[in-house]
């Protein structure tokens, strides 16, 4: 199992509820996946050459009580960049004016215990695990505002659960796989892409296929290339939603094996696993609604 | 005739449904509204009395599994499974199905207005399944007696396996499984199409239009040049 859930929404007043709206989605997935949540936001992208990081501090490193201040004045002492962190629950969006790269690695020097869940100018996520309800309200997502998110439920299969198991997985800078079912190749893809210089953090098969695809986009595919040659090279059981600053984009493998339901008005575009996430937005009775097809790429722009 | 209207949003919808199983059946002709569905999964599951229940909503999944005489509308679509299992009575949908709607389904009408998913009457095993749109790939596969008609296109593999039922479509079937071949249309195939497009509400279509597919019955069958293999 596992449950699915993007929202982008059309009508820019609806912005400041993106997450207000989403609430009932993510719980209305949470029989198809009890054991973690995570929920990946994109807002307005930072300005120039200025990133910023989601990190957790999970609960060794001190958790909720994580002194992210600290660490933000270390890095700027370290790195002269103008360092700022946000802090949510365990969490903390870290921003600065330097390359992710190097900050990358003076947090694996200087702050080892913190695992970095996202990178780039427009991506917030947050994943940990718990009930969806639990781990929406530890972060407080309803007060959430943006163009768009994707969202996971998780019932695991396929590795341990644990924070960084759960979903969205992120490779590269503002790209984010939200998945569905479980792939069959994993370790092939792993193998694939090693001599690429791409590492991976976990054992986890849905990593291996954010790592492709991100790897396909940053080698110059537009996403419905790197898709169709994901039709190609993974195998396995999957609906997976994605996300980037300007785009939601979905696919379903050719057995449809794993659900997938839109609600589609000219407020909002809204994906789940199931229509039970679907059931309370507003105007969803008048909602165009439909079954995604299997091997079809959908692309909604925000 | 009595009527009765539940409410998902108010009542849970295991007390709807033990209301159906336990009460029901002892009012024969009741009618029975259920609003806000919200795509719960196993909605009028199990039914065994000849009643009449109206969905108004999209319904998850499994609903209307394993119905016995009832008659089941659904305004809506429905998730995977619905009318899965169907001993007779009736299931309508008016929006679209997921996949494996009808998926061994023994007696009874399952007709769905919109599309079907993938693995439509997959293991049909004596029911009749309308779909006014088309349908997915893999339909119909081990159907093992019945009727499958499709108003619009049949995806990949239609009647893949085929042991025997009848499948009707009107327009383009993309590929056909293993065993399954085109056939002419007798008189009693026609027969059998025309009064299940008046059952379901297609009486305007022309049974004509169809092409009848069905088994070469090559895969079940004993074959003296195999002798070998066993």
């Amino acid at each position: 199992m596992c449950g699915i859930v993007g929202l982008l929404v059309k009508t820019p007043s609806l912005r400041e509820r993106l997450g207000e709206l989403m609430i009932p989605m993510m719980i209305g997935m949470t029989e198809r996946g009890p054991d973690s949540a995570g929920l990946a936001v994109f807002t307005a992208p930072l300005e120039g050459e200025r990133r910023k990081l989601s990190i957790d501090a999970g609960n060794d490193a001190g958790g909720d009580h994580y002194d992210w201040q600290a660490l933000s004045a270390s890095l700027d002492a370290a790195l002269h960049c103008d360092a700022c962190v946000e802090a949510k629950g365990n969490h903390g969006i870290l921003a600065f004016d330097a390359p992710v790269g190097k900050v990358g690695a003076w947090l694996k020097e200087h702050a080892p215990a913190l695992q970095v869940f996202s990178a780039g100018r427009s991506i917030d996520l947050y994943k940990d695990t718990g009930t969806p309800a639990e781990v929406a309200e530890r972060y407080g997502f309803s007060h959430f505002s943006g163009t768009h998110l994707v969202g996971h439920t998780r019932m695991a299969t396929e590795s341990a659960v644990t924070p960084d198991r759960a979903h969205p997985f992120t490779a590269g800078e503002d790209f984010c796989l939200v998945h569905n079912g479980s792939l069959s190749n994993p370790n092939g893809i792993r193998r694939m892409l090693a001599p690429q210089g791409i590492r991976f953090d976990t054992d986890n098969d849905t990593e291996a296929a954010t790592r492709f695809l991100e790897w396909r986009l940053r080698e110059g595919d537009e996403l419905e290339t790197a898709l169709q040659r994901g039709f190609e090279v993974l195998d396995g059981f999957y609906t997976f939603l994605m996300g980037t600053p300007t785009e939601l984009a979905l696919i379903r493998d050719p057995f449809a094996c794993k659900p997938a339901v839109v609600a589609e008005t000219d407020d909002y575009v809204a994906i789940a696993s199931e229509f039970r996430s679907l059931a309370h937005l507003p105007g969803v009775k008048n909602a165009h609604v439909f079954e995604p097809a299997p091997a079809e790429m959908y692309v909604w722009k925000a | 005739m009595e009527s009765v209207k539940f409410d998902l949003e108010q009542i849970a919808l295991r007390m709807v449904n033990q209301y159906l199983h336990q009460e029901a059946p002892a009012k024969e002709g009741l009618s029975v509204l259920i609003e806000s569905p919200n795509g719960a999964h196993a909605i009028a599951a199990g039914l065994d009395a000849p009643i009449d229940v109206v969905i108004e909503g999209h319904a998850g999944y499994y609903a209307a599994g394993m119905n016995q005489q009832a008659k089941v509308t659904i305004n809506g679509s429905a998730g995977p499974g619905v009318a899965e299992n169907m001993m007779s009575g009736s299931v309508h949908v008016k929006g679209f199905a997921s996949n494996a709607a009808g998926a061994t389904a023994q007696g009874g009408l399952l007709v769905i207005d919109g599309d079907a998913g993938l693995r439509c009457a997959i293991s049909l095993k004596g029911a009749d399944v309308v779909v006014g749109g088309s349908v997915g790939s893999f339909s119909a596969f081990m159907a093992q007696a019945g009727n499958l008609v499709v108003l619009g296109d049949a995806g990949e593999a239609l009647g893949d396996s085929l042991y025997e039922a009848r499948i009707f479509v009107r327009g383009a079937v993309k590929s056909l499984g293993s065993d399954c071949e085109q056939k002419p249309m007798g008189e009693e195939d026609r027969t059998i199409l025309l009064d299940l497009l008046a059952r379901a509400g297609h009486a305007d279509v022309d049974p004509d239009s169809f092409r009848l597919y069905g088994s070469a019955r090559t895969l079940y069958n004993f074959h003296v040049d195999n002798a070998g293999a066993y």
